[in-house]
């Protein structure tokens, strides 16, 4: 089967027909909603959070990221932004009405937030598009770079991201997570039905710092399959702790240093799901 | 696109990385839209310490809303106190005090359904259509 990458442009490969079909496709709701509980299930929430969805496509999995906890979404419903390189994909996902919020970006030009804004991020069948680089004037190691360097700062220290991906081969596989790695990430790959024809490739991030576990052998640990690709701190030159002031992760620190001298904060009680409305 | 957004959200060109005045985006000829969702405490609690305040002020007083107070609510305020629903033990319900209540109405509840969005340092402007900003940036400022 030919991959759509080689073909066109992802921005022309999904328009108007090709993202109604995907979406309406039973066999794809099931396939990127299973793969959107796996990814979850490495990104270990335990209570509402803020989630990027990178190429969040016609918003499958952030439908489910908005789901409570009771409907099966570990620690919902979350929050999420997510961005697509494709208008007619987001133009399905506004007559969904889905409630997460949505915007037109290039993950390859890089991810527009401020450093530490997301608890995680989650991407589903999209990076390998990244490999594919559309113009003379750019590489897919240098969209790779800007993607993965915006990723990192955009998640806050602890934070994770999963990624699924296509990779076209081993050479892309190993391409994709070098670059994640260089760009200051712990880094796992965890594949399932390995060998299939239904292989999933998923590439577990991992930030370190903060109070979870941010070690990838920690993400992965008692897992079959998961091959660690490096650690946080050993892959790395600089470490976290040592950042440049004024910088963004200087800042970043500074801030977390500020919210635990602050008051002690009870842990958020677990959300039940009861509805409530605002009377205004 | 919600508030809360905008009070994440940066100029996405390069060379405004590093300037602080391409945070926060700016609001043009923006028209808004409430659309009610249901209120998540734990949210809230959680997003509440990450919000840069001042700037949140900045924006919906140039949005033309109501004045947010000149200091962020704790977590503690956005709780109703309820000594006697507490049960040691039990799993009681945390009940959302109209702090949460107006901080879910700004931040979740109100959004920007047309305008653009314009960097203070570069001048960049980011059409806003049908609630969803282009970010897609031309060769050359990326
Ligand atoms: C197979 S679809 C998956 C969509 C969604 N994540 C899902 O699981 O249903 C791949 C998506 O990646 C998007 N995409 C491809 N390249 C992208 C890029 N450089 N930046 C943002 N999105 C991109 C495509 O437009 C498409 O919506
Ligand atoms: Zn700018």
């Amino acid at each position: 089967m030919s991959r759509p990458e080689d073909i066109l442009p992802p921005d022309l490969f999904y328009n108007d027909s090709e993202s109604r079909k995907y979406t309406t496709s039973s066999r794809i709701q099931r396939i990127q909603s299973d793969m959107t509980h796996r990814a979850l299930s490495l990104l270990d929430l335990h209570s509402p959070s803020l989630i990027l969805d990178v190429g969040c496509g016609s918003g499958l999995s952030g439908e489910i990221l908005s789901n409570t906890a009771d409907d099966g979404t570990p620690g919902g419903p979350h929050v999420w932004i997510g961005f697509d390189i494709s208008s007619s994909m987001l133009g399905v996902a506004l007559e969904k009405e889905v409630e997460g919020d949505l915007f037109l970006a290039d993950a390859g030009q890089g991810v527009p937030f401020r450093p530490g804004t997301f608890d995680a991020a989650i991407s589903i069948s999209a990076i390998q598009w990244l490999c594919n680089a559309e113009t003379s004037e750019d590489s897919p190691l240098g969209r790779l770079s800007r993607f993965f360097g915006g990723l990192y700062a955009s998640l806050r220290r602890g934070g994770r991201a999963v990624c699924q991906f296509y990779p076209k081969n081993d050479e892309q596989k190993k391409m994709v997570s070098q670059a994640a790695i260089k760009a200051g990430f712990g880094a796992g790959l965890l594949e399932d039905d390995e060998g299939t024809k239904n292989a999933k490739t998923y590439l577990v991030l991992t930030v370190g710092g903060g109070d979870l576990d941010g070690d990838i052998t920690g993400v992965v640990r008692g897992m079959d399959g998961v091959d660690v690709m490096a650690r946080p701190g050993v892959a790395r030159g600089a470490k976290r702790g040592q950042e440049a002031k004024g910088s963004k992760g200087w800042i970043l620190k500074k801030k977390e240093q500020m919210e635990r001298k602050g008051k002690v904060v009870k842990a958020s009680s677990k959300y039940t799901g009861r509805k409530r409305r605002v009377q205004f | 696109m919600k508030l809360l957004t905008l009070n994440f959200l940066t100029c996405a060109i390069k060379t405004c990385k590093s300037a602080p005045s391409s945070f926060p985006l700016h609001p043009r000829d923006a028209s808004l839209e409430v659309i009610e969702t249901d209120l998540n405490l734990p949210f809230l609690k959680n997003i509440l310490p990450r919000l840069m305040w001042d700037e949140l002020r900045v924006i919906t007083s140039e949005l033309g809303l109501p004045d947010l107070p000149p200091t962020p609510p704790t977590r503690e305020d956005l709780v109703v106190a309820a000594e006697d629903a507490a049960v040691e033990g039990e799993e009681s319900e945390e009940e959302a005090s109209q702090t949460a209540k107006d901080l879910h109405r700004v931040l979740l509840e109100t959004t920007v359904k047309e305008g653009k969005l314009v960097c203070g340092n570069c001048g960049h402007e980011y059409k806003v259509l049908e609630g969803v900003p282009n970010f897609l940036l031309p060769g050359h400022l990326v």
